[in-house]
């Protein structure tokens, strides 16, 4: 069953948002015809596969299709087209049980939003999938004080989300997540709601349990300091498609049009702003020369 | 005018259905005036069997659990002892045990049936307008029919004030399940909840609160019939409330009207004080 040497493959995948009364004909796009009106394409023949380990960073604008795509995965949205392998098995045609089980045990998402349980303990919260799950009470405590304790949050375990930063929330988030003990997490942009400060703290944070978890990671971001810090390899979406797939360094030396361009451009100018260039320098060691030799010409083409 | 030709009435073929239905069902219905009666009753020798006194210290020590505040503790105690003070003690006893029967029932079918609207669209356009009528009705119009059915006395009573108070704690359930956040329901699916323990983990206790004040809403509701319900010689406090009014009593009416009042601040301030405290630590 285990023949093929990736974790989660995504092969062709599309998700059509219709509107009322209107109805899909999945062939007419398939065949390259021209969108319908009022009907938009989130997700367009979007295919990548990554391997056990890997952290695959999506990158677009809000609006790119981004959110959605990582959601098909789990099938949170229902793709209209293609088809998600994890292990080979095949999401995309599971039966609801088979999904929950999936859903359950062989990934885990850590959202923008936390989307934590108000009314539960940051316990609780962890220990929530394992109680989706059946497992029991002692056991259930056991593994969420093991996750919590990973994200460093033993002295919170009693109170309510409410209570925690917003940081501390998404580390709650993160622990829920851990304690599924699933190889692939779906990360949507989990740290764009926290300040730069916290999200930087978040991002070191992330990379050092991904050190000692070699986990496979979708991270969702519009942040390319972000993506430069996190991935092995990135896409760069825009209205639906992967615009350019690659290395970090293969992105920002060859932007492929004017769209990734500007990203990296905007993005660039920022880093060089705020001085935080230099940390992802140091993590991107290869892409240095060519940013600070293009500096000058993005200079004059800016203002 | 309106012209006479088109004139059509369905009074006639609303009158012989409850006729049909009284026939057909008879012992139907009588099954269920008496078991709702035997329940009332049992309810009411409970209440009237509690000392007054020992009432009175129930409800101090709930309001000092609930307020911890001198006045609000107090309060409570001193009204209910004003009402066994103007000799209506066993009479607003007779009203309590008519309207914890009607609320518990409202309660059994209108949280389930305002689930069933929270999570259904179709559910929700079926119950609106009839939750419309029930609320809008005058309740002489269904009084009739339900004295048909069930006889005289607190049955057609409690099933009165039922219809009256179903429509809060309905209403207030279904936006309660509607209100609960979508992206804490997308993280229990994603983690692998099936619809029924996203309804048990997550739905229904993040409405918990909207369903409490639905709860508080109905009760509230529920003592406002009293006197319609003395109409059909349910009894009670709104019995004294008709008779002063026959007699043209001021002071009588008056004293039967504060009892009720009473009750309703009671109930209403102590089950508000569980609301309260239970959204305390959470929100």
């Amino acid at each position: 069953m285990e023949s093929s040497p990736y974790l989660l493959e995504v092969e062709r995948l599309w998700k059509v948002f219709l509107e009322k009364n209107s109805t899909l004909h999945m062939e007419d796009y398939l065949s390259g015809s021209d969108d319908v009106k009022g009907q938009v394409v989130a997700v367009r023949d979007v295919s990548f596969k990554l391997k056990q380990g890997e952290v695959y960073v999506i990158m677009g604008l809000s609006g790119s299709g981004k959110s959605t795509l990582i959601r098909c995965l789990l099938r949170l949205i229902e793709p209209d087209y293609g088809q998600v392998r994890v292990k080979g098995r095949d999401v995309t045609a599971m039966g609801l049980k088979e999904l929950t089980e999936f859903r359950r045990t062989q990934a885990a998402m850590v959202f923008q939003h936390y989307g934590l349980l108000p009314h539960r303990t940051v316990l609780e919260n962890v220990a929530f999938g394992l109680k989706l799950q059946g497992v029991k009470g002692k056991e259930r405590e056991k593994r969420a004080l093991e996750a919590l304790e990973k994200v460093g949050l033993l002295k919170w375990t009693q109170h309510y989300p409410e209570h925690l930063s917003g940081g501390m929330q998404q580390r709650v988030g993160i622990a829920r997540a851990l304690v599924q003990n699933a190889d692939l997490l779906l990360l949507d942009e989990p740290f764009s709601g926290l300040d730069p400060l916290i999200r930087r703290e978040m991002q070191d944070e992330l990379l050092r349990l991904q050190a000692d978890l070699q986990k496979t990671m979708v991270f969702v971001t519009h942040d390319l300091n972000e993506a430069l810090r996190l991935g092995d390899r990135m896409a760069v979406m825009n209205r639906g498609i992967f615009v350019q797939e690659g290395t970090p360094r293969d992105i920002v030396m060859n932007p492929v049009d004017e769209y990734v361009q500007r990203f990296v451009h905007d993005e660039r100018q920022v880093a060089l702003l705020t001085g935080e260039m230099a940390e992802a320098r140091s993590k991107v060691s290869n892409v240095t020369p060519l940013i600070s030799g293009k500096k000058g010409k993005i200079a004059a083409g800016g203002e | 005018m309106f012209p006479e030709q088109f004139n059509f009435h369905v009074a006639p073929y609303i009158k012989n259905f409850v006729d049909w239905l009284y026939l057909t069902c008879g012992s139907a219905f009588d099954a269920f005036t008496n078991s709702m009666l035997t329940l009332i009753l049992n309810i009411d020798a409970v209440l009237l069997g509690v000392p007054w006194w020992v009432w009175i210290i129930l409800v101090t020590l709930l309001a000092w659990r609930l307020t911890h505040n001198v006045v609000k503790t107090l309060l409570p105690g001193v009204l209910l002892f004003t009402i066994g003070m103007f000799g209506l003690w066993s009479i607003a006893m007779e009203t309590l045990s008519l309207v914890i029967v009607s609320v518990f029932l409202a309660l059994l079918l209108g949280i389930p049936a305002g689930i069933a609207m929270g999570v259904s669209d179709r559910v929700n356009t079926v119950f609106t307008p009839v939750l419309d009528a029930m609320q809008t009705m005058p309740s002489f119009v269904y009084l009739i029919p339900a004295m048909m059915l069930f006889g005289l006395g607190k049955v057609p009573g409690i099933v009165a004030t039922f219809i009256y108070a179903v429509p809060p704690v309905q209403r207030l359930t279904n936006l309660g399940i509607r209100q609960v956040s979508a992206s804490v329901q997308e993280a229990a699916i994603a983690f692998g909840a099936t619809p029924w323990q996203l309804m048990r983990e997550v739905r229904f206790p993040l409405a918990l609160p909207s369903i409490l004040a639905g709860v508080n809403q109905t009760t509230m509701m529920a003592l406002s019939m009293v006197v319609i319900c003395a109409m059909v010689a349910a009894g009670g406090l709104g019995e004294e409330v008709l008779l002063a009014v026959n007699r043209i009593d001021v002071g009588r009416g008056f004293e039967a009207g504060w009892a009720i009042v009473v009750l309703a601040i009671i109930i209403d301030r102590l089950s508000q004080g569980s609301v309260n405290k239970w959204e305390g630590p959470r929100s």
